[in-house]
């Protein structure tokens, strides 16, 4: 087995010498790849754009995880003051099922962050090869014999065709990446909005439920304690005036 | 000899005493491919483009050379690996003029 390097270098090479077989006319293969190069050039801008998109999107979710988690923390502490230890326990596990959500969150927001750098990286290097292409191009075309066109037009397409490979493939990984985590995205934006993290899908409602519950009955104790007392005191008033 | 960095790492020429020592680590890197350690390529993979990097010397972004060798990214897996080397290979095809 050859190593990576030649290995690589050869996979490139057959990838982008396919650029080249296309016209008879050496002009008309020029402008086809600067065509071509172009369109690539637009699509790893693109790729950049959809990046920065998702980036955001994750930011998002992350803001609402750590709502999420100030919450949960709260209602524990609410249930434990009313004596409900089970509740409270519950809204514990939530909130570190919530916790690890939110790791695993920031982690996959710097895996973007990577990609990003690596797309913006490619696009600089693409664009100013495009642009030295142009004009190697412009140059071919005006000085140079079909026959002596053909070995320039080989040297000048092998480095952007080289160059065109790399930036591709950061377009395709960046893609891949995007998609796999607005897929994940969906699926915890689903699972906060249902006021459900992970396993807890199910008892989410039930523990703000009693925990509304705990609230508007010592809200309803305290209530009927003010009544009474401002009813006693008023029977107390009637008394005097009798 | 020029060799590139894929990822966007850019193109660097290094002096050709400098391939014995990238082929050293390259022959670890197959081996570590062959035998499924990720990790053990990825470090590979890692010193051979820290090596071009501190031993090259950048060429300008502009420049329209080609390479002699190119060291695949680091953070494929194995799979994205292995299709990067294959025939039908992980780079998509270019795009078409339009």
């Amino acid at each position: 087995m050859a190593g990576l390097m030649s290995r690589a270098a050869m996979v490139i090479k057959a990838k982008f010498s396919k650029l080249l077989d296309r016209a008879e006319d050496p002009g008309e293969t020029l402008d086809y790849s600067y065509e071509r190069q172009l369109q690539l050039l637009q699509n790893v801008k693109r790729g950049v754009a959809d990046v920065v998109t998702a980036k955001k999107r994750l930011q998002l979710q992350s803001d609402k995880l750590e709502q999420s988690l100030v919450k949960l923390d709260t209602q524990a502490r609410q249930a434990l003051a009313a004596g409900r230890e089970d509740l409270a326990r519950a809204a514990l596990e939530r909130k570190s099922a919530a916790q690890t959500q939110l790791q695993d969150l920031d982690r996959q927001l710097q895996a973007l962050e990577d990609q990003q750098q690596k797309l913006v990286a490619s696009e600089r290097q693409l664009s100013a090869k495009v642009e030295a292409f142009r004009t190697q191009k412009e140059t071919i075309k005006a000085q140079y014999s079909a026959a002596e066109a053909q070995v320039r037009i080989g040297e000048a397409a092998t480095g952007i065709g080289e160059q065109m490979a790399d930036t591709g493939l950061a377009i395709q990984r960046a893609k891949d990446k995007t998609e796999a985590m607005t897929a994940r995205a969906g699926a915890i934006d689903e699972l906060v909005e249902s006021g459900a993290l992970e396993d807890f899908t199910s008892d989410q409602t039930q523990l703000d439920r009693e925990l509304a519950q705990i609230s508007s009955q010592s809200q309803v104790d305290s209530e009927l304690e003010k009544m009474k007392a401002e009813l006693g005191a008023g029977e107390t008033q009637k008394e005097l005036e009798s | 000899m020029i060799a590139r960095i894929m990822g966007g790492g850019g193109q660097y020429r290094v002096d050709d005493s400098l391939l014995e020592r990238l082929n050293q680590l390259d022959e670890r890197a197959v081996a570590a491919l062959e035998r499924g350690d990720e990790e053990d390529l990825d470090a590979r993979l890692d010193e051979m483009a820290e090596l071009v990097r501190s031993e090259g010397e950048e060429l300008p972004e502009d420049d329209l050379s080609a390479s002699d060798i190119v060291i695949p990214p680091s953070d494929l897996t194995l799979e994205e690996t292995r299709r990067l080397l294959s025939e039908d290979g992980l780079i998509p095809d270019l795009p078409a003029a339009t």
